[in-house]
């Protein structure tokens, strides 16, 4: 209570007595500034480093393979804004997460497979694999992920040929203006076009011990070991649109490695495990007998060249890079990223090589997705100051 | 089970009839089928009965009649945890009968019942805001920038509005409400929509400045400001809070409205809801909110397309 | 830049923002009309009054007393007429009087006061005087929370300190006020900090710089060369590397326990103005009467290190630095934890070390957490920030104590860095307030149930 004669008291409003002085002060709670980078910011980086893989994939594969890119963002951009109109949310395609999931999915998709293809799955990427789920950040599986699953099993003649395209042609210029979505199994649809099981469907029951997988693959297009590497390492192979060419994928990690938005340390996990893993897991040939470091005379070259072979063919660069970082879907201290990594890479192994696909990354990585949780709760850190230490 | 298993014996049967085979005939399997699973239903039936004949658990039947009397919501209103919770304590040590807010006077009277305790018939109470410092009338100190939550809000320098006893109007109660009656008006204030409300109470834990007051029905007049300042401070701060000018305390010939610690007050033990004290408050601080019900139903019931029944709008 | 020196796991780099006012010499503060000395200038129970109104008081004359034993002395900034002693609205937002002083322009200083004691009978100085003598003068921390200096000199039996750290690191953005003391009066807080050794016994004393003030670095190495037990270290540049645990995880790698204090592990840290005033009470006999306050940001004209009286209104500040048109917002401290204020009507305190006028609209709307780790990553008590914001949203309180939120020191980070704009601290700052109002009410419960009436209203 005041004691004096002309009580000081509370204003009831600020004197705007100086100028310059706001009607209202602006108060928060601190902190009162905020950095500018935005959820928006982060996703359309994301795209911006998937960008390297679909030119690859366009120049490989021909403009269908564009055109399947492009279809899939839109649908996912469509179906994101449908379904959050429909489920009265406020519309959020502006944020580029859309965008990131639609062109995943096409880099998951065969190059010549139907246009529909691409939408239904990223209808369902969209509505089951993320917005069920609460939206952004609140999903528990890799969407693009979601979707191509449910592909698998919808349209199977399309996503798990026996038989993929494969183009070889003089320049880029006609590789990117020619198509190849009329190819069928067997059936070239260009001039240059011709259709191969993928690399890791042509090592599925695995080689004898002393038959060289690159040479094995090289041998259908009459070209040698070296050769092959270099087609695996730039993308001339049979494979999905965005797997194919891993000098491409690699700059898309640069990309995001420099902007902080990976840990290096979960895709080098990953990786390192799915091909210690190959290494160390027994697989017997066609004939039955033992392979690898199992055989009765171990070639190490051999050796050397499945493991590159595993390391550069199919989804597993991508999925280390792109899939299994994912942000929201994946575990957010260091010491998880490694353990979530390391079993992903252990079931991608288990897949190839006993499972009854040629590819294991879609899945190791939706299997991962659901064990988040437990590695989150077991890789808490200790709290500053709850350990004692003698110093 | 039963049926997936016939259904599997019949497509067995068929299977094996073109063939011409040496196993039984159709009509056999389906029999043993149905004998066997019939047999085994029955007699795990009986087990079942008798184990919970056997280890059923003793409690008196009055809780059960009790709990089937409450509406089963769960909601903590009574204060206890869940409808059982409140049966088994009325049983075990009595109480007031009527805590339940859903279940109201019908579940009030049958419980009385059951226990065979007097009970007069209690008023339905709802939930009630005290106080009306709208954004025009009682004006904010800040602009306020944070989490949209009353009870955040009032952390960061006693909450935007400048009036520190007054709502917030930043939406903890309608978000706590369970039934949907409060509703957050474009003036800044909570709004009760009192046939929505079930006296549960979670509005009055809630709001951070405590503004809620649980009231029966036939309290019809009411104070509609919570501010304990003295009357300059409230004056500077808000058009329409109480200034503890004493006027309502000199109308009242009951004695009931009394101004304690600058604040008009109504003890509803005297209070004859004559309304005496509405119309000499300067600034309309004391609300007859019956009335003002009403009128709100008149000018919505004149507004509206399809003319209401005449009952709706007196 | 910083790369090996000394720091802890955590934190990140704001940007500095220190140009606008880094080269500022501390100049004299304006002074208003009327001061006003709030009672309650930081941590610990409001100051007991000694005057009334109308009485004629000198500059550094005994005003309040320690209302409890975790409270400080107050006195006169300047000499002039108690006007009243009433409310007055406070940075903290605390209810609290202050005593509202008229200046009379003469600052004339109280007898006993502001004379030179000889430096023999200061060597000379037992622990336990030096301490009375930081009492008497009313000292706090001055580096924000203001916790009454002579406490902290005071640890109870059993709790030795090895080692006193003078703070230099400021490491909030936009602040200058320390660097230009290390760089006006070096000496002063090598002073000090000899002073705070002897206070507690402790064997050695370190003064932390961070690596951005190179110059104050090599005037305070000057100055403490030769003396033998103190050290000046370079630290590195980061937010928050000024939080005392977290400097003393940086020095000495020791970890304040959980709900511990840095007496716990033998270590003091007080801020290099905090040294300075020791200086100025043993050798001057000064009681506190000014402090160093940065004024700076967008919105303010003319950004200064001005050394100001205690209770000059932020007010008379503005004015006198002018602020600019698109100003919104007034911070009593740092941007990252400083408190954001509603009238410039509000005094400084012994703790304010500085008064920004910032320009930065509100923040867009949060979404949901997309779980980037970026809080993770860096908050400095390794927490999971993102955890306790998704408990905040969904109003899980109780949940927050299991997961240490109590253990947060609302540094920031988290929020600063949030993509999603989630205002992280401020629902950690709900969970404590509702986890402590349940334990309160927990506590009342319980008084309750033990008495034996019946269990409901009957």
């Amino acid at each position: 209570m005041s004691e004096s004669a002309g009580t000081p008291g509370l204003k009831s409003a600020p004197p705007t007595a100086a100028s310059g002085f706001p009607d209202q002060w602006l108060v928060s709670s601190s902190p009162h500034e905020r950095s500018t980078e935005s959820v928006a910011q982060i996703m359309w980086t994301v795209v911006l480093a998937l960008l390297p893989t679909c030119v690859a994939g366009v120049v490989v594969f021909g403009w269908y393979a564009g055109v399947l890119i492009v279809i899939s963002a839109a649908a996912a951009v469509a179906a994101e804004a449908a379904v959050q109109k429909v489920l009265h949310r406020p519309v959020t395609i502006g944020d580029g997460s859309a965008v990131v999931t639609g062109v995943l999915l096409a880099c998951c998709l065969p190059p010549n497979c139907s246009w529909y293809v691409p939408v239904v799955g990223s209808f369902v990427a969209i509505f089951i694999g993320k917005q069920l789920f609460g939206g952004l950040g609140r999903n528990y599986f890799n969407p693009a992920l979601i979707g191509r699953a449910f592909l698998q099993f919808a349209f199977p003649s399309q996503i798990s040929m026996p038989q993929w395209p494969i183009v070889t042609r003089a320049s880029v210029f006609e590789s990117v203006t020619g198509s190849i979505f009329k190819v069928a199994a067997g059936s070239p649809g260009g001039p240059d076009a011709t259709s191969l099981a993928t690399p890791l469907a042509q090592i599925k029951p695995a080689l004898p011990a002393a038959v060289s997988p690159l040479a094995a693959l090289g041998e259908p297009l009459n070209q040698d070991k070296l050769d092959t590497l270099r087609d695996l390492f730039l993308g001339n192979i049979p494979g999905s649109i965005g797997e194919v060419s891993k000098l491409a994928i690699l700059l898309g990690g640069l990309i995001l490695l420099l902007n902080r938005y990976i840990n290096w340390r979960l895709p080098l996990a990953y990786v390192g495990m799915a091909l210690l893993a190959v290494l160390l897991l027994p697989v017997k040939d066609s004939s039955g007998h033992w392979t690898g470091l199992y055989a009765a005379e171990r070639h190490w070259d051999i050796i050397g060249e499945t493991l590159s072979v595993h390391l550069l063919s199919g989804g597993l660069l991508l999925g280390a890079v792109f899939m299994i970082t994912d942000m929201v879907t994946s575990p957010t201290t260091s010491k998880g990223q490694v353990i979530y990594g390391i079993a992903g890479g252990i079931l991608v192994a288990l897949i190839r090589l006993y499972g009854g696909y040629p590819e294991g990354v879609c899945y190791s990585i939706l299997l991962v997705n659901a064990a988040r949780l437990i590695v989150e709760k077991y890789t808490v850190p200790r709290v500053f100051g709850t350990r004692t230490r003698k110093s | 089970m039963t049926g997936f298993a016939l259904l599997q014996a019949v497509l067995a049967a068929s299977a094996e009839a073109p063939a011409g085979g040496s196993g039984p005939g159709p009509g056999a399997v389906i029999g043993w089928g149905a004998g066997v699973l019939g047999v085994l239903g029955a007699a795990l039936g009986l087990l079942l009965y008798v184990a919970s004949r056997a280890f059923a658990i003793k409690t008196d039947p009055k809780v059960d009649e009790i709990l089937a009397a409450l509406p089963g919501a769960n909601c903590g209103g009574c204060g206890l945890a869940g409808c059982a919770a409140y049966a088994e304590t009325l049983v075990k040590s009595g109480g007031a009968v009527n805590l339940c807010g859903p279940g109201g006077t019908a579940a009030a009277a049958k419980i009385a019942a059951i226990l065979g305790v007097a009970f007069d018939s209690a008023d339905r109470r709802v939930s009630v805001l005290a106080c009306r410092g709208t954004a025009q009338f009682a004006p904010a100190k800040y602009e306020y920038s944070g989490v949209r939550d009353c009870r955040a809000a009032a952390l960061v320098h006693d909450g935007p509005k400048a009036c520190r006893w007054g709502c917030l109007g930043l939406g903890t109660c309608a978000a706590a409400c369970p039934f949907g009656a409060i509703s957050m008006g474009a003036d800044g204030l909570a709004h009760v929509a009192e046939e929505l409300c079930m006296a549960c109470s979670k509005c009055v834990t809630v709001c951070p400045r405590s503004l809620f007051r649980l009231a029966s029905e036939k309290q019809t007049v009411r104070v509609a400001c919570a501010s304990h300042d003295p009357g300059k401070e409230t004056n500077r701060v808000c058009k329409v809070g109480c200034i503890a000018c004493r006027r309502c305390e000199k109308s009242c010939k009951f004695e009931a409205i009394k101004v304690v610690e600058n604040l008009a007050a109504i003890d509803y033990g005297k209070c004859k809801n004559c309304g005496a004290c509405v119309k000499v408050c300067p600034r309309g601080i004391i609300v007859n909110w019956r009335a003002a019900r009403k009128a709100r139903k008149a000018r919505a019931a004149d507004s509206s397309p399809a003319q209401e029944p005449a009952e709706a709008a007196s | 830049m910083s790369f090996g020196l000394p720091t802890f796991p955590g934190g990140f780099h704001p940007p500095d923002r220190k140009a606008p006012s880094a080269g500022c010499a501390i100049a004299p503060g304006p002074m208003p009309e009327r001061l006003a000395v709030s009672l309650a200038q930081g941590l610990g129970a409001p100051s007991r009054p000694v005057v009334a109104a109308g009485d004629r008081v000198l500059r550094g004359q005994l005003i309040a007393e320690p209302g409890g034993f975790v409270s400080a002395a107050l006195h006169a900034p300047t000499s002039g007429q108690v006007q009243a002693i009433g409310e007055c609205p406070h940075p903290a937002g605390l209810r609290a009087n202050a005593i509202y002083l008229v200046p009379d322009g003469a600052d004339q200083w109280a007898p006993g006061t502001n004379v030179p004691a000889s430096e023999d009978a200061v060597a000379a100085s037992k622990p336990k005087e030096i301490v009375e003598k930081v009492r008497a003068a009313g000292l706090v921390g001055m580096g924000g929370a203001a916790f009454p200096t002579h406490v902290k000199l005071s640890p109870p039996a059993g709790k030795a300190i090895d080692t006193v750290i003078v703070n230099g690191c400021e490491c909030e953005p936009y602040l200058t006020a320390d660097h230009r003391l290390m760089l006006e009066r070096p000496a002063d807080i090598v002073k000090g900090l000899r002073l705070l050794v002897r206070a507690v016994g402790a064997a050695r004393g370190i003064i932390a710089v961070e690596a951005n003030k190179p110059d104050a670095h090599e005037r305070l190495l000057r100055e403490v060369r030769g003396i033998e037990g103190l050290a000046c270290r370079m630290v590195a540049v980061k937010y928050p590397q000024g939080a005392e645990k977290q400097l003393i995880k940086a020095l000495l790698d020791r970890e304040v326990p959980s709900g511990g204090l840095p007496m716990d592990i033998g270590a003091l840290v007080q801020n290099v103005g905090t040294a300075v005033a020791v200086t100025e009470a043993l050798y001057f006999n000064r009681p506190l009467t000014e402090r160093v306050v940065t004024v700076s940001g967008e919105g303010l004209e003319r950004p200064a290190n001005l050394l100001c009286r205690i209770g000059v209104p932020y007010k008379a500040l503005l004015a006198a630095q002018g602020v600019r048109p698109g100003a919104r917002r007034l911070v009593s401290g740092g941007p990252m934890m400083g408190l954001a204020q509603w009238t410039a009507d509000v005094p400084v305190l012994k703790g304010t070390s500085g008064v920004l006028v910032l320009s930065t609209p509100p923040p867009p709307d949060w979404s949901a957490c997309i779980n980037c780790g970026k809080c993770v990553e860096s908050c400095p008590t390794y927490l999971m920030p993102n955890r306790l914001s998704k408990l905040g949203e969904f109003r899980r309180f109780e949940d927050m104590a299991a997961h240490h939120a109590l253990d947060c020191i609302e540094c920031g980070v988290c929020t600063w860095q949030c993509p999603a704009k989630r205002p992280i601290v401020h629902w950690i700052r709900q969970g404590k307030n509702e986890l402590r109002l349940a334990k309160l009410k927990a506590e009342a419960a319980k008084k309750k149930a033990e008495t034996p009436e019946g269990v409901l209203p009957q």
